[in-house]
């Protein structure tokens, strides 16, 4: 593997750029491992990347049925925020906007984490009092967050319209000046990278079809399409398929799976500063570096796999970014897209052990699970690696279903988040 | 967008008049005090999440505003079936066959 450096950009001007070597072999399964991972997104690769460096396990296989980072990895809008309501999520999203902050420098990759402040919008009376209830809960837990007027908001992002007519009235707004977004791709590539580096397989075009179990209950290892494969332990990271997966093992897991989209406009000039965020509208907006106004959407009503999405949403989401931003009413939107997220009852992940000895998992991060990659798969290694979670990621267990000790994100936020 | 029939108009109308209310033949448990914290966790919170057929509610809250169930097969999301509320489920081998 090159290491990047300023030197090897010199170096590869004057050789032609013949000196790059690939940034990562795609591998052939091996028939056994010490763990294996189901899902070859940003939290699945991470975990692998992080129980190489961290805790000193390299026989590590990460198995995919795509290609890496093809699932909700690229198909998100790369907005990375912690201002979470409660303290168990604040902790948990706070850990993984630290690791987001030196995550370039860490894995030798550019994963442009950009700290260009998210701003979410208030539109009514009740959004003011909820958003300033955020920004108090969020101080208290040391995260970063702070309130706006609506003259104040205009002045950080001047796209905004403050006309006191408009159909959504922008009264202030909170900003969470560390959030932000970064490439979601480099996110993915950094950390097969760094993890192939260190050793860790990386198996693409494998779909994982079950998981076996020995007769004292533990895990055997997987069924792929390319064969049994054995693990001493098996970490399941696979979105909106989660539960598919999981079911193989015996294991029924509170989640539904629904399609969320995402769509983006032609690329234009810098026009827009931050990420702003309307809970109340559902409307999310950034631009990208590429220039395209990426806009995220809202989840369809029914349980779905169709990756795709009904158009019902696109036009409600469009309608209001043209409410709330009247420049961009004659842009045209280039395509759209959906993925597959995997909710949860209460809105806020599983991450831990299960009731198999052996097998853990990384699930229900519903629409908001970019933004904790780094973080997830940092507690997620330290849970495989310990088989004990980490203190962080300690609340959000799988029992908490069963004694009602919830994280009810869901009513914190209004929205999925 | 879905087109869903309403098996009460006897009418297929775009999915906008209609609202997704969740899995369906999941039973009130009928003596709730005698329910375990697992039990009381499969019946709120635990659903099927097939990705294959689907049994499922919905409401046609633009129109008569009452509940039926409705069999989809969520990859494709074509509906195979839709019926009353409080009718059996449907066997599945003859709603497949019948879509071929």
């Amino acid at each position: 593997m090159t290491h990047f450096s300023f030197a090897q950009v010199i170096k590869g001007a004057l050789t032609g750029q013949k000196n790059w070597t690939a940034q990562w072999p795609d591998r052939e399964p091996k028939a056994s491992y010490d763990v294996v991972i189901v899902g070859a997104g940003g939290h699945g690769l991470g975990a692998a990347y992080y129980l190489a460096k961290e805790h000193g396990i390299t026989n590590v296989a990460v198995i995919d049925k795509g290609w890496l980072g093809g699932g909700n990895t690229g198909r998100n809008t790369t907005i990375i925020r912690s201002n979470y309501l409660y303290d168990e999520s604040a902790r948990l999203y706070d850990h993984a906007l630290d690791l987001w902050e030196n995550l370039s420098q860490d894995l030798n990759y550019n994963v442009m984490y950009s700290k260009r402040g998210v701003m979410m919008l208030a539109h009514n009376v009740h959004d003011v009092q909820s958003f300033q209830r955020h920004v108090h809960s969020n101080r208290l837990n040391g995260v970063d967050n702070q309130w706006l007027s609506a003259a104040e908001a205009k002045a950080f992002c001047p796209p905004l319209d403050l006309n006191p007519k408009a159909r959504y009235p922008v009264m202030g707004a909170a900003l969470q000046r560390r959030a932000g977004t970064a490439r979601h791709d480099a996110v993915a590539w950094g950390y097969a990278r760094g993890a192939a580096a260190r050793g860790v397989d990386i198996i693409q075009n494998c779909p994982v079809t079950a998981i076996r179990r020995g007769p004292d209950g533990r895990v055997t290892g997987v069924e792929t399409a390319k064969g049994f494969i054995a693990a001493k332990k098996v970490a399941v990271s696979a979105a909106g398929h989660t539960s598919v997966v999981m079911e193989t093992a015996g294991v029924r897991l509170p989640l539904e799976s629904y399609p969320l989209q995402a769509l983006v406009s032609e690329p234009i000039k810098p026009i827009f500063p931050c990420v702003a965020m309307s809970n109340s509208v559902h409307a999310y907006i950034s631009q990208s570096d590429k220039g395209e106004l990426v806009i995220g959407s809202g989840t369809d009503q029914y349980v779905s796999y169709s990756q795709r999405g009904g158009l019902p949403l696109i036009e409600h989401t469009l309608a209001a970014i043209c409410e709330i931003f009247p420049i961009f009413r004659r842009m045209r939107m280039l395509r759209k897209w959906g993925g597959i997220v995997d909710v949860t009852p209460d809105r806020s992940a599983i991450l831990g052990k299960t009731p198999v000895p052996g097998l853990y998992v990384n699930c229900g991060w519903g629409t908001g699970g970019f933004k904790a990659t780094p973080g997830a798969a940092h507690v997620l290694a330290h849970t495989v690696a310990k088989d004990e979670p980490h203190p962080i990621n300690a609340p959000f267990t799988l029992e908490r279903f069963t004694t009602g000790r919830l994280i009810d994100e869901a009513a914190a936020a209004a929205v999925a988040h | 967008m879905l087109l869903i029939h309403c098996p009460y108009c006897d009418e297929t109308l775009p999915e906008l008049e209609f609202a997704y209310a969740g899995e369906a033949h999941i039973a009130r448990p009928a003596d709730p005090s005698k329910l375990s914290d697992e039990e009381w966790r499969d019946f709120l919170f635990i659903r099927t999440n097939p990705k294959g057929v689907h049994f499922e509610r919905w409401r046609h809250i633009n129109g008569c505003g009452r509940f039926f169930n409705a069999v989809r097969e969520t990859v494709g999301d074509k509906f195979l079936s839709t019926y009353e509320a409080g009718e059996p489920r449907p066997d599945v081998a003859t709603l497949t066959g019948e879509a071929k």
